[in-house]
């Protein structure tokens, strides 16, 4: 069966928290999703998500504090809107919008990065794999 | 002529206003005729392909190139150029970044020949006849240059030593790569010849920008009276300045157009389009429980990748649509 390759950003201090917990609880969730830790999702610029799709990712994951919870006070809203502007530009570009999801989760919602790691991996699997094919000149 | 050195120009995919800069440096140009030999200008001398043959590798000082590589034919003769010169400079938007042929990069090469040789609405083709590569008829064959699937910025395609930005090149800018190649003080190999600094910190309406710019809402540059005397990006026009590099003395700006991004990307910047897309998710003053209203702003930005890329889609990340196996 297709597996597809997802790459997750969970900001520092509730996604990957959460996550850390989904890990200590035993909780038991999709194999096809990669974290990187990212100190905010803020710091999640567009080159990076776009840069995963270019190396083979078939869906981008971000994960950060829900709205008012920021760290940094608004770090995610900025990441919000990004995702907006960034689901927008996908689709001229040949990527679906569903593939790039992004989910407030906080640090004691470990059930939830679970949740969404699961639900996010079927649904990519669904659209099928993001594969590049590159030609050069000649 | 014995001791003067040679370079040689070519164009590729590109309109033509390149040839245009290189006269623009206008009676300047006397003095850098005085100084080198032209050997190979297709737009203005006649010489041929076999001229450069000719020559021994590395004849040339320097070739000029303009314009993006989307064929056959001028692979094979930027490849030639390439061996017959010291140095190659990437010359204006197209053989910098792709330009604005480089926006193909948003279709396959079988969407654009259907639709310009069958669909468009003032093509006559009830044949559907679509380019071939080769053709016999009577006995005799014709041959035509592959176009490619894609377009290609210079240096994907051979290596290039330095990149005379813009669309197209201002004559300040030109002149000082011709001055810097003639006394010898080019700076570090794969240099772009403008300073690696934002627009906006160059720019004359620089002064009229808050200093924090939050904008409720965007316009297109037809839909309003811009007001040549106040930042654009506060006026809610897409102004590609903070994503361009300077060095083109602001000229569309002091006209009263928002910046298009011809320069291209600074030095530390992946991808042009993206780092736009990035201030502007910084300054759309739009907060989490807002994202309808955002959207419905985003309206007004109905071709993103076209306004976010015009000149750079080549060079960016993606360098185009992702292509499906």
């Amino acid at each position: 069966m297709y597996e597809p390759k997802i790459i997750a950003f969970f900001c520092n201090w509730c996604t990957y928290t959460a996550a850390d917990l989904a890990g200590v609880s035993r909780m038991k969730y999709a194999p096809n999703v990669r974290i990187v830790r990212v100190m905010c999702s803020g710091r999640v610029d567009p080159e990076l998500v776009i840069k995963a799709f270019d190396l083979g990712a078939d869906g981008v994951l971000i994960g950060g504090c829900h709205p008012g919870d920021c760290h940094y006070q608004n770090g995610n809203h900025k990441t919000l809107r990004r995702s907006v502007l960034l689901k927008k530009l996908l689709p001229q570009l040949g990527i679906e919008p569903e593939r790039l999801r992004l989910e407030w989760i906080s640090a004691s919602e470990g059930e939830k990065v679970s949740r969404v790691c699961n639900e996010f991996t079927e649904e990519i699997r669904k659209l099928g794999p993001l594969k590049r094919e590159v030609k050069n000149a000649g | 002529m014995p001791d003067k050195p040679w370079v040689a120009f070519y164009w590729c995919a590109s309109c033509g206003g390149c040839e245009e800069a290189v006269v623009d440096i206008a009676e300047k140009i006397l003095d850098v005729v005085q100084a080198v030999n032209i050997g190979f200008w297709p737009v203005a001398m006649d010489f041929k392909k076999e001229d450069v043959e000719k020559k021994p590798d590395g004849f040339f000082v320097a070739s000029f190139i303009n314009g993006a590589v989307r064929t056959s034919e001028q692979e094979e003769m930027v490849k030639l150029l390439r061996k017959k010169s010291q140095l190659i400079f990437a010359f204006g938007s197209c053989s910098h970044l792709g330009g604005i042929p480089g926006l193909a990069n948003l279709y396959s090469k079988e969407e654009i020949l259907s639709y310009a040789y069958r669909e468009s609405p003032s093509t006559e083709n009830p044949q559907g006849t679509i380019p071939r590569t080769s053709w016999k008829e009577n006995g005799y064959s014709l041959d035509l240059p592959e176009f490619y699937d894609r377009v290609f910025t210079l240096n994907q395609v051979i290596d290039v030593d330095y990149y005379i930005p813009g669309c197209a090149p201002p004559p300040d800018i030109v002149m000082g790569a011709f001055e810097a190649l003639l006394k010898g003080e080019l700076p570090e190999k794969g240099s772009v010849l403008s300073p690696n600094k934002a627009l906006c910190s160059t720019c004359p309406l620089n002064e009229t920008k808050p200093d924090r710019l939050l904008i409720k809402d965007l316009k297109r540059p037809h839909e309003v009276e811009i007001d040549p005397e106040k930042c654009y990006l506060l006026q809610g026009l897409l102004c590609m300045g903070p994503a361009t590099r300077t060095g083109c003395g602001e000229r569309c700006i002091r006209v009263g157009m928002p910046c298009r991004g011809c320069f291209g990307p600074l030095d530390n910047a992946l991808d042009q389009g993206l780092s736009m897309l990035s201030a502007m998710a910084s300054i759309l003053d739009f907060s989490p429980e807002e994202q309808a209203q955002l959207e419905e702003v985003l309206r007004a930005c109905p071709d993103p990748a076209g306004s976010l890329y015009r000149f750079s889609l080549p060079r960016s990340i993606l360098k185009g649509k992702i292509r499906r196996e």
